[in-house]
C-alpha cells in the first residue's frame, strides 16, 4: 500500500483500529501457542528488552516465581542463582504476540487468554488475572501465589477454555461497548466489563459436566475478580494494534509498554523497532503507611490499553476513578480527556462515551503530536511496592518520557530522508 | 494505641476512602490511620500496614473500617465524625470549574473549537508572536497581538497580508482594546454606546474611554493599532482599515482617532482619510498643539478635550472651545524654592500628555525624552515607570507600586518639588488595589515635607470606571484620606499643578474652519471584518488573564495554553515540518 502522506498513513492505521474486531477464542497453555517456549528455559516479560540484572526487584521477584512454578526449583535462593546464571532466556511478551501485565512474567505452563482480531486475522494473548493482594504480577511469589497459579492452570484455565468452546466465541467490542456506557475505562476499572463476562459464561461454565467444587471455585473467582477481563482487555488491544501495524507507514504508536526500568513505544513507520526512554514513578493515591517513596517505578504491558484508547484515555468513562487524576473530581477527568484528543488522530465511534456527550474513545497517538504539543500521553495505572512481593501499594496515573517520543518521530524522519 | 471503629453496613467507594485516610493522616494526635472496606483483599492491606486488630477481622465486605492509631483515646470521637463530616462533603459534590471553560493546547484544537470567534488575542513571548500571527490570520481570525518585540518589517509584512484577507491585525504591542463592548487585554469596562474609536496608544484609548463613560455615554468598539502603525514602513494600514469599518457601522455615530502625530509621508493620507468619513471625527496627535477645526474633522489637544468634543457631537453640538473645564485651584501655600513639578505615572500616554501640557504651558522647550524619562528639564520631571527601562525584572507599575514609591519619597525630600503627579489605573490587567498600596508613602511624604515647613502637594486622577473590577469609589476614598488632591482627569491633573506653581494654561477656542476635500476613498470593508464589531467569542493564545477579563464581562473565550513547538528544540522542529511535508510515494 502507498500512501501519499504521513496524514493518509495515519487515517489508514486510525481505520484498521476503528475495524478491529476481537474475539475471545479460548484459554490455553502458554506453551501450545507460543513456539518460543519449546526452546529451553524461556519467561516472557512486559515491556521493551531487558536483560535479568536490569529488572527491578518485583519483577526479578515474578522471575522467582514463575521459575518454582515450573518446577526449575523448588526454592527461592535456587530460583534466584538460576534466574543469575543467564540459563533462562528473557523474551518480551511484545515479541511473541503477547502482553503481560505488571511485571508480565509468563511461563510455559501459565494458561493465555487466546484473542482473534477477526478484521486482519491475527491472535493476541495475555495471561489471567490473578485477582489483588500477594500476586505474582506485582512481584509476590509465596506458597499462596505458587497455588494460585497452579489452580489457574490446572482448573480456571480448562473450565474457562471448555465453556469457550461450549458457545460462540466472545466478541469482546460488544463487552467493551457496554462496559464502557457503565463506567469502566478498562485499565483502573474493568468491574463492569467483569461483571458482564461472567454474565456471558456462567450459562457455559454451570452446563460443564465437570467437578462442582471446581465450577463454584471458578464462578467465586470471576465473581471476586473485579479486574478480570483487563488482561482479556489488554489482549483484545493488542490484537487490534497488532492488526493496525500491518501497515508499516506514519507515526501513530502501536505499542507502549515498560519493564520497570525503560518505557518503550513502537510507531507504525518503523515496525518493530523499539524506542525507549527511562520510566518514571507514578502519582497516585496510596494505602495508608505507603507513599510515593515506596513505590516501584512504571511497569507493565497494560498500556497497550491506552494505545487502544482506552485506560486514560477514557478517563472521562469512568466517574468513579477520576479522582486518581491528581485528586480531583470529574473536571480533571475532562480535561484529562480532552488533552488526550489533542494527540490523538481520531475518534473511535464503536465506543461512545455517555459521559462525554456520546463522543468516543481517542485513538491512534500521533507521536508527532506528542512532541509537538509536548502533551504526554496519560496512563492509569496500579502501583507497587519497590520490594518484591508486597503486592500493590496505590494506584494513580504516569507518563511516558518525552524521549521515547522524540527518538521514534527523529528516526522516523531520519528513515524518510530527513538530514539535521 | 490501634482502635477499629466499623460502621455496619456504610459502603463508600475505595477511592473516597483512600483520599479520606489521606485527610485523617492530616489531624493532629493521629500516629496512622486506614479507612477501608471490610473485604478480605483489604484486610491483608490492613495488615501489612501494620494495623491488624483482632475487631478488623469481624469486618464484612460491607461494612466501613477505620483502624486508627492514636495515642490519646479521646481522639477517637473526634476522627469519626471528622471522617463523617468529610464523606458528607464528599457527596454533595464540588463546584469548583464547573465552568465547562474551554482549554486547548494545539492549534488544531483552537480552530475547532473556536471556529466561531471572529478574534484571535495573541500574547505569546516576541520571538513566536510574528508565526504565530500569521497562523490566525491564515485561518481567518482577526487578530489582537499584545506581544511586543516583533519587527517592523513583520509587522508591515502581517498587517499587509492582513489587509488582503479581509482582516484587521492590531497590534503588535497592543497593549489595549475593546470588542463589542468586551475588554481586550488592559482594558477598562465601558458601557457600550455611540462613539468607535481608533487608537495606536494604550492608555490613551482607556482615558478617553473613561472619560466618555463618566459622562454618560459609551463605547462598544476601540481598536488598538499598536504604536508603529502611522509609521513610513507601515502606511498606517490597520488605521485606515479600522476608520473605514467605524465609517460603516450603523452604530457609530461619532468617530475617535487617537496618535502620535503621524510619520510625514504618512500623514497626508491619514489626515485626507479622516475627512472622508461620513461620520464626524474627533483626532488627537498626541504632542501636537492644534491650531483650527474643519468641519466634520475636529482636532483636541488634550484627551479630556477628546472625550468631550466626542460627546459633545454626538448631542450634536460642534466644539465651543471650552470643553475643559477651568480647573479649581487648591488652597496650597508653596515656599519660595518649591518650583517643580515631578510626574510618576504607570501610563505611558499620560505621561506623555503630562509633559506636552508642561513643555507647552512653561515654555521648557525640552527635547523628547528616551528610555521613560518623557521629560527631564530643569527640576521638571516626568517619568513612564512602565517603559522597560523601569521594569526590568519587576513587574509593570500598574501592578506593583514600588519603583513609584521610591520616586515619591525621593522627590519628597528634594525641596524644590512643587507637586507631585500620579495616575492610578484601573480595570482588567492591573492591581486590586493601587491606592491602597499607595497610601502610606502619600501619607509620609507629605508629612515628612511638612515637618520641614513644607506643604507638598500630591495631585491625582483615576483612570477607570465604576465597572472596572476594582472599587472606584473605593480607591478615591482611600486616596482622598491619604490627603491627595483628586482630579477628574488627567488633563484636570496637570493643569491643576501648573496652577499651583502659577503658570495656568491658557484656554483659547479654536476656530472652525469649512469643511476640506479628501482626495482618499474609504478602503471596502470585508465581512469579516465586521464580524469583529459585533464578536462574543475569542480565541485567547497565551496570558489566560486575557480570557478571564472577557469571559467575566460575558463574552467567551476559548483559552489557547500555548507552548513552543517542540518545547523550542530546532531540531526536533525541523523533523516536525519534514515530516508535514514528506511525500511517502517519492520518500520511500
Amino acid at each position: 500500500m502507498v500512501y501519499k502522506s504521513i496524514d493518509e498513513a495515519n487515517q489508514a492505521v486510525v481505520s484498521k483500529i476503528i475495524a478491529g474486531s476481537p474475539f475471545l477464542l479460548d484459554v490455553v497453555p502458554a506453551m501450545d501457542v507460543i513456539d518460543e517456549f519449546k526452546h529451553g528455559k524461556v519467561l516472557l516479560h512486559a515491556g521493551p528488552p531487558i536483560t535479568y540484572d536490569k529488572m527491578i526487584d518485583p519483577v526479578q521477584g515474578a522471575c522467582i516465581g514463575a521459575a518454582m512454578f515450573e518446577g526449575w526449583a523448588d526454592n527461592e535462593d535456587d530460583a534466584r542463582k538460576l534466574m543469575e546464571s543467564g540459563e533462562v532466556t528473557l523474551i518480551p511478551c511484545h515479541h511473541v504476540d503477547a502482553v503481560g501485565p505488571m511485571g508480565g512474567i509468563t511461563s510455559a505452563h501459565m494458561p493465555l487468554v487466546v484473542v482473534e482480531n477477526r478484521t486482519d486475522g491475527n491472535r493476541a494473548y495475555c495471561t489471567m488475572n490473578e485477582g489483588i493482594g500477594a500476586v505474582l504480577r506485582f512481584g509476590a511469589n509465596g506458597p499462596e501465589v505458587i497455588d494460585r497459579l497452579r489452580w489457574m492452570r490446572d482448573v480456571l484455565g480448562p473450565v474457562l477454555s471448555k465453556a469457550l468452546q461450549k458457545r460462540e466465541p466472545l466478541n469482546v467490542n460488544v463487552l467493551i461497548a457496554k462496559a464502557i456506557a457503565m463506567g469502566d475505562e478498562f485499565h483502573q476499572r474493568n468491574i463492569a466489563a467483569s461483571l458482564a463476562f461472567l454474565k456471558e459464561m456462567s450459562p457455559s461454565i454451570v452446563a460443564l459436566d465437570i467437578d462442582q467444587k471446581d465450577k463454584e471455585d471458578v464462578i467465586q473467582f470471576l465473581a471476586d475478580t473485579d479486574q478480570f477481563f483487563l488482561n482479556i482487555m489488554m489482549a483484545s488491544a493488542k490484537s487490534v494494534m497488532d492488526g493496525a501495524r500491518q501497515i508499516q507507514e506514519g507515526t501513530i504508536v502501536t505499542a507502549m509498554c515498560r519493564n520497570g526500568y525503560e518505557f518503550g513505544i513502537r510507531i507504525a513507520g518503523m515496525g518493530d523497532e523499539w524506542f525507549t526512554g527511562p520510566v518514571n514513578t507514578p502519582h497516585g493515591l496510596y494505602f495508608s503507611g505507603f507513599s510515593e517513596d515506596d513505590a516501584s517505578p512504571d511497569m507493565g504491558d497494560s498500556a497497550i490499553t491506552e494505545t487502544f484508547g482506552v485506560g486514560g484515555f477514557a478517563m472521562i468513562a469512568a466517574p468513579a476513578v477520576t479522582r486518581f487524576v491528581g485528586t480531583g473530581g470529574f473536571f480533571d477527568a475532562l480535561h484529562t480527556s480532552e488533552d488526550m484528543t489533542e494527540i490523538t488522530t481520531a475518534s473511535n465511534p464503536n465506543f461512545p462515551i455517555p459521559t462525554w456527550d456520546f463522543r468516543g474513545i481517542s485513538i491512534g497517538i500521533d507521536a508527532r503530536k506528542v512532541v509537538e504539543t509536548g502533551i504526554l500521553p496519560v496512563i492509569n495505572t496500579g502501583i507497587a511496592n519497590k520490594k518484591a512481593g508486597l503486592g500493590q501499594i496505590g494506584a494513580g496515573t504516569v507518563n511516558p518520557p518525552m524521549e521515547a517520543f522524540e527518538k521514534a518521530v527523529l528516526a522516523y524522519a531520519k528513515k524518510l530522508g530527513f538530514e539535521e | 494505641m490501634l482502635h477499629t471503629v466499623i460502621e455496619k453496613n456504610s459502603y463508600q467507594d475505595s477511592i473516597v476512602l483512600m483520599l479520606l485516610t489521606n485527610y485523617l493522616e492530616t489531624l493532629d494526635g493521629v500516629n496512622n490511620v486506614q479507612v477501608m472496606m471490610g473485604t478480605p483483599a483489604n484486610k491483608d492491606i490492613f495488615k501489612t500496614g501494620g494495623l491488624a486488630t483482632d475487631e478488623l477481622e469481624a469486618a464484612t465486605p460491607n461494612d466501613m473500617v477505620i483502624v486508627l492509631d492514636v495515642d490519646n483515646e479521646d481522639l477517637i470521637d473526634d476522627v469519626v465524625k471528622k471522617a463523617k463530616t468529610y464523606l458528607d462533603e464528599q457527596s454533595s459534590g464540588n463546584d469548583d470549574d464547573a465552568s465547562g471553560e474551554e482549554r486547548v493546547k494545539t492549534w488544531d484544537k483552537a480552530l475547532e473549537v473556536a471556529k466561531d470567534a471572529p478574534v484571535a488575542l495573541i500574547s505569546v513571548p516576541g520571538v513566536y508572536a510574528a508565526s504565530e500571527v500569521e497562523k490566525a490570520l491564515d485561518a481567518g481570525k482577526n487578530v489582537f497581538c499584545f506581544s511586543d518585540n516583533v519587527t517592523i518589517e513583520d509587522e508591515a509584512r502581517l498587517k499587509q497580508m492582513a489587509h488582503e484577507k479581509g482582516l484587521l491585525l492590531m497590534g503588535p504591542d497592543c497593549g489595549t482594546g475593546i470588542a463589542n463592548g468586551l475588554p481586550l487585554a488592559f482594558a477598562n469596562r465601558v458601557r457600550k454606546g455611540s462613539i468607535g474609536i481608533v487608537g495606536a496608544s494604550g492608555t490613551g484609548i482607556q482615558e478617553v474611554t473613561a472619560i466618555i463613560h463618566k459622562m454618560g455615554e459609551g463605547v462598544t468598539n476601540a481598536i488598538g493599532t499598536g504604536g508603529r502603525d502611522l509609521k513610513a514602513q507601515v502606511q498606517g494600514i490597520t488605521f485606515k482599515d479600522s476608520i473605514a469599518l467605524l465609517d460603516q457601522d450603523p452604530d457609530v455615530k461619532v468617530i475617535v482617532a487617537i496618535s502620535k502625530p503621524p510619520a510625514k509621508e504618512v500623514r497626508d493620507d491619514a489626515v485626507d482619510l479622516l475627512r472622508a468619513a461620513k461620520k464626524p471625527v474627533v483626532a488627537i496627535f498626541l504632542g501636537e498643539k492644534p491650531e483650527a477645526h474643519e468641519k466634520g474633522l475636529y482636532r483636541a489637544y488634550t484627551l479630556e478635550e477628546t472625550a468631550k468634543i466626542a460627546v459633545g457631537l454626538l448631542h450634536g453640538q460642534e466644539p465651543t472651545g471650552h470643553e475643559d473645564v477651568a480647573v479649581k485651584v487648591p488652597d496650597v501655600t508653596l515656599q519660595p524654592q518649591q518650583k517643580y513639578i515631578k510626574g510618576y505615572y504607570s501610563g505611558g500616554t499620560l505621561a506623555y500628555e503630562a509633559a506636552t501640557l508642561m513643555n507647552n504651558t512653561l515654555g521648557l522647550h525640552a527635547e523628547n525624552g528616551v528610555d521613560g524619562s518623557i521629560l527631564k528639564k530643569d527640576g521638571y520631571e516626568v517619568l513612564d515607570l512602565g517603559d522597560d527601562v523601569f521594569t526590568q525584572g519587576r513587574p509593570h507599575p500598574m501592578i506593583d507600586a514600588t519603583k513609584r514609591k521610591e520616586m515619591m519619597v525621593s522627590a519628597g525630600k528634594d525641596p524644590e518639588t512643587a507637586a507631585i503627579l500620579l495616575d492610578i489605573v484601573l480595570g482588567y490587567g492591573t492591581t486590586d488595589d493601587m491606592a491602597g498600596d499607595l497610601k502610606d508613602t502619600i501619607i509620609k511624604v507629605k508629612a515628612d515635607a511638612k515637618a520641614e515647613g513644607r506643604e507638598l502637594p500630591v495631585i491625582a486622577t483615576i483612570v477607570g470606571t465604576d465597572m472596572d473590577p476594582q472599587d472606584y469609589s473605593q480607591q478615591q476614598k482611600t486616596l482622598e484620606s491619604a490627603g491627595v488632591i483628586l482630579c477628574e482627569n488627567n488633563a484636570q491633573a496637570v493643569k491643576t499643578a501648573l496652577a499651583i506653581v502659577g503658570h495656568p494654561v491658557e484656554e483659547k477656542p479654536l476656530p472652525i474652519l469649512p469643511e476640506q476635500p479628501s482626495n482618499v476613498k474609504m478602503p471596502a470593508v470585508s465581512d469579516k471584518l465586521k464580524e469583529m464589531l459585533t464578536a462574543t467569542r475569542f480565541l485567547n493564545i497565551g496570558l489566560e488573564s486575557f480570557a478571564d477579563a472577557i469571559n467575566e464581562s460575558g463574552g467567551s473565550a476559548v483559552q489557547f495554553d500555548w507552548k513552543p513547538i517542540a518545547g523550542g528544540n530546532v531540531e526536533l522542529q525541523k523533523a516536525l515540518l519534514f515530516l508535514s511535508k514528506v511525500d511517502l510515494k517519492v520518500g520511500v
